[in-house]
């Protein structure tokens, strides 16, 4: 079953066809990764996708619904989640409370109910604080928990975000550079939680330079250049494809290229 | 929840506020205290609103004495034109309040930093218009008187008096905003001060959150503005002027931003400081605006939040 | 269509002035992304000095001269002591130090001056010209001479000279203008000291026509911040149009509506602005990256 499916987005910044005419279809439980050199529109496309940009043309289904232009919070209701490159952590909360904040879409609010505490809302915040619980202990975090988020290390930030994202119990969890930054320890944390979520049958989208971890861990590969589709297909048949290795020795990815080829 | 937290968050906060209104008299040595006190405890209901806005949500209102008129000259206009008993008009007023708040919070709510700053400030300019214009209803720039607050057959009048009710309202507003800040509205509303586009994609409509604590925000304004008139008995547009804004913004700001006992602290520092310093009844822009100035530059975090910080850090040596 | 000359005028007149505000908070914001509530007291600090070294008996151009020093150090002063100690606040903070700065202002100004209104001697003479039917006072054309020549020369400051490149490329990118070596708190310090400069001057010619008094400032800043949102945060040609129109709307809606309101007329324009076209007439959208 297709969970996700864009067909020929496009979107234009100042004359810049960033994305152009891209079409992808990821199919339920996969991890789909995106890989392309730097400036290819991998993060374009990922905002596309979670609804932070509108595509001027193209269209993008949900689960079988037409979700096109639809806001992020509105996908996340339906069940599309992510993080972010460049962090968006909660920083004046505590780490747990920033992954109670990943509960918000199974959180029943009533204005009156929240300010005059109702039982049911102590009730919910009790139910919600254990669930974030879980998700962060799935990220090996649990010991953090009251920490101001802002205290944490970068590797510590990234797998937060995870965390968040989870709290909120995707159908689709978009992973944008994951491991950037992080030193291979971490890197192999990151992997360990992706395949923990795949598991779980959550279908992953992954951006991320780090070609050693997108290999290993892959579906299938869909290759961008310059807003356009380069390729797709499995690790090996990207590995292996001509125009992908241009690309990255072309530009300035060729030690990614050659992480690839090994 | 497990009973030392709810202590903790939401008790002991309370327990310690009311305990002030209560035993504070004890140690006023006239009348006149009660009077002062009845100010503190008016603006501190206004502060925490806007504290629940600006501190928490981390949005700029630069107009909120615009629903400090509102709320002032409802139960004013009320009771003067129409004969409606004044608590209705308090209740009324606050509704019209969260109503303006409703139709004017949604455009411009989604404007960011200065353009939301400007925005307001130029919202509530646009209310003290009104009311210096409007003087067949509102006595214009001179003002008007406001009948005393009869409630029960009881009209409520003396500094004492409106001590008390003013005290109790103002633990009653603290405690809804403690609330509120232990609920997923709560913890949505910090997530938006953070990053919003994050709170998004987590599922959190903003635009509605924002309104939301817009409303909630003005009807606070709204409902201090009620007693400032009724608790002075006349009501001019200076109510809802633009220094009016400024002194509630320097309060929250002084306080502590996102403090929610910081509201009643900053509330309390301004309004005392003008009884018992002459100079500072003359100077009162002059320090108004340095004291903004100096807190954002030096001690953003506020008093509440600074003086916590550093006990902890006493306490953990 | 006397009527409507003469409200023209007067509304191309004091259009005039919103323009130059404008043109100091996009200079301030250019440099620094900083939105300067502080702007109108610029204005209030220029009339307001000139009219206090008048009275003292200092000769009328002397008196001038002395309040665009005065208000240019203040302008440098606010940069150095209150917006540099705070380098990397928030918005709101920086937001909150320029709000507090402009009431501070305000307020030492009510103290040094006093409350009341005043008003200078017109340059030229108070009889009007008779144009069209309409009746022009010689100090609008004062105000509008002296509008266009401070326009003209920004720009061939900005065109002609090395200092006012580096305005440029510090607005369009203030890191890389730091790489190529550009001391870009001197260009912030700079836009400062000029926008003070800028508004002392709107504030000299306009007092003859308008009066003044320590509190002009937060009206003046509004209406100057909405011809710049008008026009498009950012655009120096969108500052002085969007002064022009705001001044004109103004004034037609004080000619024909009500007076009373004629205020009120400047914020409906800032809230349509904001929200029908938040990048105005001649702004660009700015993309959301994450």
């Amino acid at each position: 079953m297709l969970i996700l499916e864009a067909d020929r987005l496009s979107i234009t910044f100042g004359g810049v066809r960033a994305i152009d005419g891209v079409s992808i279809s990821i199919a339920s439980g996969q991890v789909f990764s995106i890989i392309g050199p730097n400036g290819s529109g991998k993060t374009t496309l990922l905002n596309l996708i979670s609804g932070i940009y509108t595509p001027q043309d193209g269209s993008i289904r949900l689960a079988g619904e037409t979700v096109t232009g639809f806001a992020p919070d509105q996908l996340a209701r339906r069940g599309l989640s992510r993080t972010f490159q460049n962090l968006q952590i909660f920083s004046r909360m505590t780490v747990l409370e920033n992954v109670m904040v990943g509960r918000h879409r199974h959180e029943r609010t009533g204005i009156l109910a929240d300010m005059l505490h109702w039982p049911s809302v102590a009730r919910q915040n009790e139910a919600t604080r254990q669930a974030a619980g879980v998700a962060l202990a799935r990220v090996g975090l649990a010991d953090a928990a009251e920490r101001p988020a802002g205290s944490l290390d970068y590797g510590a930030l990234k797998r937060l975000e995870i965390a968040r994202a989870l709290a909120s119990e995707p159908k689709v969890l978009l992973l944008d550079e994951p491991a950037a930054g992080c030193n291979p320890v971490e890197t192999q944390e990151i992997d360990r939680v992706i395949r923990s979520i795949v598991k779980q049958g959550i279908t992953v989208v992954l951006v991320e330079h780090d070609m050693r971890l997108v290999m290993n861990i892959s579906d299938r590969v869909h290759v961008l250049a310059r807003g356009k589709t380069l390729a797709e297909g499995t690790p090996q048949q990207v590995r292996s494809n001509v125009e992908v290795i241009e690309a990255y020795l072309g530009v300035h990815g060729s030690q990614e290229a050659a992480h690839a080829l090994d | 929840m497990n009973l030392r937290a709810l202590i903790e968050t939401r008790l002991l906060p309370a327990i310690l506020v009311a305990a002030i209104v209560i035993i504070l008299p004890m140690f006023f040595p006239s009348g006149y205290y009660y009077r002062i006190g009845a100010l503190v405890f008016i603006f501190a209901l206004a502060v925490v609103g806007l504290n629940l806005l600006m501190g928490f949500a981390g949005q700029v209102s630069l107009g909120h004495a615009g629903f400090l008129g509102i709320g002032a000259y409802s139960v004013a206009i009320g009771p003067t034109h129409f004969g409606a008993p004044s608590w209705l008009c308090l209740f009324a007023g606050a509704i019209l309040s969260g109503a303006v708040a409703f139709a004017v919070g949604r455009p411009i709510l989604k404007l960011k930093g200065h353009y939301l700053a400007i925005a307001t400030l130029g919202f509530g300019l646009l209310i003290a218009i009104v009311l210096n214009n409007e003087a067949a209803w509102t006595g214009g720039p001179d003002g008007m008187n406001v009948p005393a607050l009869t409630l029960f057959g009881w009209r409520v009048h003396g500094s004492d008096a409106w001590y008390w009710i003013a005290g109790a309202t103002f633990v009653g507003g603290f405690l809804l905003a403690l609330n509120l800040m232990e609920s997923p509205t709560g913890r949505a509303l910090q997530a938006i001060h953070d990053s919003e586009i994050a709170a998004r994609v987590l599922g959190i409509d903003v635009a509605r959150k924002k309104l939301t604590v817009f409303i909630i925000s003005a009807m606070y304004a709204s409902v201090a503005g009620s007693f400032l008139a009724l608790f002075n008995g006349l009501v001019t547009p200076d109510v809802a002027g633009f220094l009016g804004s400024i002194e509630l913004v320097a309060m929250v700001v002084l306080g502590g931003m996102g403090s929610i006992f910081g509201s009643l602290v900053g509330a309390a520092v301004l309004v005392v400081l003008p009884q018992v310093l002459t100079i500072f009844q003359e100077y009162e822009q002059a320090l108004l605006g340095l004291i903004v100035m100096i807190f954002m530059i030096f001690l953003r975090q506020g008093i509440v939040p600074s003086v916590t910080a550093a006990l902890a850090g006493w306490r953990k040596c | 269509m006397a009527e409507l000359l003469q409200f023209a005028f007067s509304g191309l007149t004091v259009g005039a002035i919103y323009a130059l505000v404008a043109l100091g908070f996009t200079l301030i914001h250019n440099a620094s992304d900083i939105i300067n509530f502080a702007q109108g007291e610029f204005v209030m600090l220029g009339g307001m000095t000139t009219v206090f070294m008048a009275t003292a008996g200092i000769p009328l151009p002397l008196a001038m001269l002395i309040a665009i020093v005065v208000t240019t150090g203040v302008g440098l002063a606010l940069h150095r002591f209150a917006i540099e100690p705070a380098r990397g606040a928030s918005p709101v903070a920086l937001i909150m130090i320029t709000i507090g700065a402009s009431v501070f202002l305000r307020g030492v100004a009510q103290i040094v001056f006093d409350k009341r209104f005043h008003s200078l001697p017109p340059l030229f003479g108070a009889d009007p010209i008779q144009f069209g039917g309409a009746a022009i006072l010689p100090q609008s054309l004062v105000v509008l001479a002296g509008a266009a020549v401070i326009v003209a020369l920004l720009w061939l400051f900005v065109e002609r000279t090395l200092l006012g490149k580096a305005v440029i490329a510090t607005a369009a990118n203030r890191l890389a203008a730091r790489l190529i070596g550009v001391d870009t708190r001197r260009i912030v310090d700079f836009s400062f000291a000029v926008s003070a400069a800028i508004g002392a001057i709107a504030g000299i010619l306009i007092t003859p026509i308008a009066l003044t008094s320590y509190d002009v400032g937060t009206l003046l800043a509004l209406k100057g911040f909405a011809a710049a949102m008008l026009g498009g945060i950012g655009s120096p040609l969108g500052a002085v149009v969007g002064g022009l129109l705001i001044g004109m709307i103004e004034a037609l809606c004080a000619g024909y509506v009500s007076s009373s309101y004629k205020d009120a007329a400047a914020f409906l324009i800032i809230l349509v602005v904001l929200i029908a076209m938040p990048q105005g007439l001649f702004g660009r959208v700015k993309v959301e990256r994450v």
